[in-house]
């Protein structure tokens, strides 16, 4: 096992290196960072990539939700769902508040998606409608999803919801509609097309704001920056005790 | 007698009509769908993205296989994608200038739908028009001034105009 990942892991950084090379051979001074590391529109998803996503509860204040205002702008929920409600209402990501009882010390996290390895949605779903993509993004498939909540039960984290009533004026980066599940995709839409320089919508506002809390990666790639932040400093996973071993990981809980 | 004999005939006449199959009353024929014109060619050979007649019948084979694609592999080519479909087939507004819904009989996807009475339920969850992209895009924030919609940024790959704004921001090496 070892001994196949250190294979794999410098098969990596010498394509990474021939990559870059070939990049700057063909135009001296510009560019080809971008094309090296983006995946090519007709090529499937691989299991060489783990994205994931790194988040600093320490730079993360309470009462702010521009990550969540973020998600909503960028995939479409949250408006013009008025027959839901409160507790219906769509919720790709939420912020949640930890208090310590013993010291009464509070933190304020943004909660979604932990895009697990071992994703409980998938275990439960009797139509294969949720499903793990090879790159290791948690989806629901809303073609075949039939609309049982199964997974909604099943994940750990209160990630998914269900939409409830008829909509209209949806984006076509997020299509959703009434009678299917739906959850955070960490914007599979732009690392499809922009790959390991792909920001997601809540970490681009966060980044907008300048609290910077969110660096989103490749988990196998060690010389991305979520890895090597990881490496130096550590992350935690909530629920680290059930074993999913979760692609979103915190810092400062 | 007379009477008897001219509606019998007449009678007779009719069936011998609707036998050959000539329309016994042209108005209550249902009219040809009025198809709505694409906003731009695939080709100079070539109007859509595969042979007219091919597209009209097999479409939604194109759109069904795309589908699974982009959804499990992440396959995202423009080609037969649905959203490419409606940025070039379906304008944002109707000629009321009322948003272009599918509800709306002049939609290019209703107007043949209706004719086949043949139900479309892509757009219970799809956009069923071109839809302006709000989001800061830190590739295409500057483009995406110029290039209003969101097939229209970067795509497969960075175009020159990107290029060029990235090389003089210094953001590159």
């Amino acid at each position: 096992m070892t001994h196949k990942s250190e294979i794999n892991s410098s098969r990596r950084q010498f394509l990474n290196g021939s990559a870059i090379a070939a990049g700057l051979a063909i135009a001296p001074g510009v560019m080809l960072h971008q094309v090296a590391q983006a995946k090519p529109a007709d090529q499937a998803v691989t299991s060489d990539k783990r994205w994931g996503m790194l988040i600093d509860t320490n730079k993360c204040s309470k009462g702010c939700d521009t990550c969540v205002r973020g998600c909503q702008t960028e995939n479409g929920w949250g408006e013009n769902e008025t027959k839901s409600g409160p507790n219906q209402v769509a919720q790709w990501i939420r912020k949640v508040e930890l208090r310590d009882t013993s010291t009464g010390f509070t933190k304020s996290l943004p909660l979604m998606c932990q895009h697990c390895e071992h994703p409980p949605c998938v275990d439960v779903c009797p139509t294969g409608a949720s499903f793990k993509r090879a790159d290791g993004i948690v989806l629901v498939d809303k073609h075949i999803c039939i609309g049982c909540r199964y997974c909604m039960m099943a994940c750990p984290y209160k990630a998914r919801s269900f939409i409830h009533e008829d909509l209209q004026d949806q984006l076509p980066v997020a299509p959703r509609g009434k009678g299917t599940v739906e959850s955070c995709t960490l914007c599979v839409h732009r690392v499809d097309k922009d790959g390991e320089n792909a920001i997601p919508a809540c970490a681009e506002a966060c980044n907008a704001e300048g609290h910077e809390a969110f660096v989103f990666g490749d988990l196998k790639n060690p010389n991305s920056r979520i890895s090597q932040e990881l490496a130096k400093h550590g992350g935690t996973q909530i629920r680290a005790d059930l074993g999913l071993n979760v692609g979103i990981r915190y810092r400062g809980i | 007698m007379a009477v008897m004999y001219n509606y019998v005939r007449s009678l007779i006449l009719l069936a011998g009509m609707a036998l050959l199959g000539l329309p016994l009353v042209a108005q209550s024929e249902t009219p040809l769908p009025v198809i709505p014109e694409a906003s731009s060619r695939f080709s100079a050979e070539q109007a859509c993205v595969e042979p007219t007649e091919e597209m009209r019948k097999n479409h939604m084979n194109y759109i069904l296989h795309q589908r699974d694609e982009t959804m499990h592999k992440g396959i995202r080519t423009r080609q037969h994608s649905l959203e490419e479909c409606i940025n070039c087939h379906v304008p944002v507004e109707d000629k009321d200038g009322q948003p272009m819904r599918i509800t709306n009989k002049d939609h290019f996807c209703s107007s043949c739908h209706t004719y086949a009475a043949v139900k479309v339920d892509c757009f219970q969850c799809h956009a069923d028009r071109p839809v302006k992209t709000t989001a800061f895009h830190p590739l295409t924030s500057q483009a995406s001034e110029k290039t209003a919609f969101h097939h229209s940024d970067a795509g497969e790959t960075v175009s020159a105009d990107t290029l060029e704004v990235l090389a003089e921001e210094g953001k590159l090496q």
